[in-house]
């Protein structure tokens, strides 16, 4: 029997299989399709302060081996979550991390304040990448003293563990990571979606209606290999990968590149199934390469 | 019944005129009730342009086979690849998806249909049927040649055409066929699927004459069962997803 389970910095995961904050509603969406306890995680749609109505239609467009999304972080706030959707679905899994966002630090500080008291709510990955709002959003994950300053302020607000999300729109990611750690994150995950334009060269319209959106999936994952390869050598914090993961080898190129556990993302779209697919594929690797843990994998990258 | 993905085989596939593909999938376990307006998202293999998976509505149910029909309009790479799979080859699908139409309580009833927005009232007429309604049909189309199924269509009900360039039915869209102003206020009940500027149209023929008005939308989906978030449509309480909520809406809920 080998071992899936990992210690993300204090969070005690069953393995390291997590979903995709907006990829996976708030966990009941898929309860028709899998046992979700088996999950090491459950990361729910990104929640803000007031109710979004989130960006008008059209809000997806199908790419190369991907698409582009621009949601908006639609959400009807952090006030009904408490009262309607946490007590649903707060024993679906050990771990319901709640994805927050936020237009200004404050907003931060108050959702965490709320968040404090629904004691299945064991993590907060703190959204400072999406590329799809107009204020704050990834504004604050792009430059340092930002990224560190929204940090501090949810590691001062919220009681559990602080993974904090990284936007790939950026010069410098590794740099990024190293402020985050220093302004108390007990995790970071990495990467959110790549800001891309698609557009129509018969109507030379847009497809979308807010122009630009963020690209996900498979052709993003050399990037999100790199990054989190960059991040891992860079901070002392455990790194979640993610970035395209469709099926189990994806998942082990993730921890081999240096992440302590991964999440999967759109694959979720095109497969419901696959979240456990890869779980039962990771043991399945492990028992034939004659790894007794899952954690023997992490950085065990052979460059020779 | 209870959403679930599943291989199915494809138990008959047919090329139709129009450039329609007739798909029969069978399941190997039991049916249950599938609503009329329901559809199933298909992951298209061996296609390089295709990431997701197609949302196609379920044109027709065979609950003592377990096999559900698909009318699929060959647009692009995907359905075409779908169009060249051989019979006892398997497609893995999710399904049912959405909420589908809800029961008519009343006798009058309308379809109107266009191009392959016509595909779930096959269905959809066979359940009337058997409550003992038969409804109107009004089917549009460009042209003759782009009608399909027709033959099954009439046994549900008296059929109406329209076509663009005339070449049958009344010309013109469904909008300007003779029954709606002839039948001004009659029909109780509208069932209506097809391109948008026609489900507006038809939306607003049934303000006007106070006529309970569904439409089965179309949007761009990424998932099928309510997680992306990509679908929406603008109705009366806010954004919904067209995907969960729908893909069928009463026209009074949508902002048009």
């Amino acid at each position: 029997m080998v071992d899936l389970s990992i210690n993300l910095n204090g969070l005690i995961l069953r393995n390291p299989v997590m979903t995709a904050s907006g990829t996976f509603g708030y966990g009941e969406e898929f309860a028709d399709f899998i046992d979700l306890t088996r999950l090491g995680g459950i990361v729910i749609k990104g929640i803000t302060l007031l109710h979004r109505e989130g960006n008008p239609y059209p809000r997806m467009v199908e790419t190369a081996s991907g698409m582009l999304n621009s949601v908006g972080l639609q959400n009807k706030g952090i006030d009904h979550f408490v009262s309607d959707i946490y007590p649903r679905i707060k024993d679906l899994n050990d771990h319901i991390i709640v994805n927050v966002s936020g237009t200004v630090y404050e907003d931060f500080v108050v959702i965490c304040e709320k968040l404090n008291d629904l004691e299945k709510v064991t993590a907060v990955e703190v959204n400072i990448s999406c590329p799809n709002v107009k204020e704050g959003g990834m504004a604050f994950g792009t430059s340092c003293v930002s990224a560190a300053e929204v940090t501090k302020k949810v590691r001062n607000s919220f009681k559990r563990h602080v993974m904090v999300k990284l936007s790939p729109n950026v010069t410098d990611i590794a740099e990024i990571a190293r402020y985050v750690e220093g302004a108390g994150a007990d995790s970071v995950s990495l990467i959110n979606t790549l800001l891309g334009i698609a557009i129509d060269h018969i109507t030379r319209k847009p497809k979308l209606a807010t122009l630009t959106g963020g690209l996900s999936g498979p052709c993003i994952k050399p990037i999100a290999l790199r990054m989190v390869w960059q991040v891992a050598k860079a901070v002392k914090i455990p790194v979640v990968g993610m970035g395209g993961i469709m099926n189990t080898a994806d998942a082990i190129e993730f921890m081999i590149a240096g992440a302590s556990a991964v999440q999967v993302g759109t694959a979720n779209f095109i497969d419901p199934l696959v979240t456990i697919k890869i779980i039962e594929g990771i043991e399945k690797y492990l028992e034939e390469n004659n790894f007794s843990s899952v954690k023997e994998l992490i950085g065990n990258m052979d460059c020779q | 019944m209870k959403k679930r993905v599943e291989d199915l085989t494809i138990h008959n596939t047919q090329l139709l005129p129009g450039k329609f593909l007739l798909l029969e999938l069978k399941s190997h376990t039991k049916l249950e009730h599938i609503n009329p307006g329901q559809f199933v998202e298909i992951e298209v293999q061996n296609c390089k342009d295709t990431f997701l998976r197609r949302p196609i509505s379920i044109h027709d149910v065979d609950y003592s086979g377990n096999t559900l029909s698909l009318l699929i309009k060959i647009v692009g790479c995907g359905t075409e690849t779908l169009s060249r799979m051989k019979k006892g080859s398997k497609l893995n699908v999710i399904y049912p998806l959405g909420n589908g139409f809800s029961k008519s309580v009343v006798n009058e009833v309308l379809f109107i249909g266009g191009g392959y927005g016509i595909a779930p009232f096959l269905h959809l007429g066979k359940e009337l049927n058997e409550m003992g309604i038969r409804p109107a049909i009004l089917l549009g189309a460009k042209s003759k040649n782009d009608f399909v199924r027709l033959d099954e269509y009439s046994k549900l009900g008296e059929l109406f055409l329209t076509t663009i360039d005339g070449s049958a039915g009344e010309p013109g869209f469904v909008t300007d066929h003779s029954l709606l102003i002839e039948k001004a206020g009659f029909f109780k009940k509208i069932y209506c699927c097809g391109p948008e500027p026609m489900m507006k149209a038809v939306a607003a023929y049934a303000k006007i004459y106070n006529t309970d008005c569904e439409v089965s939308l179309d949007n761009l989906m990424a998932c099928g069962f309510g997680v992306c978030l990509c679908c929406i449509t603008e109705t009366v309480r806010g954004n919904e997803i067209v995907c969960t909520t729908g893909p069928v809406f009463n026209t009074k809920d949508l902002i048009w």
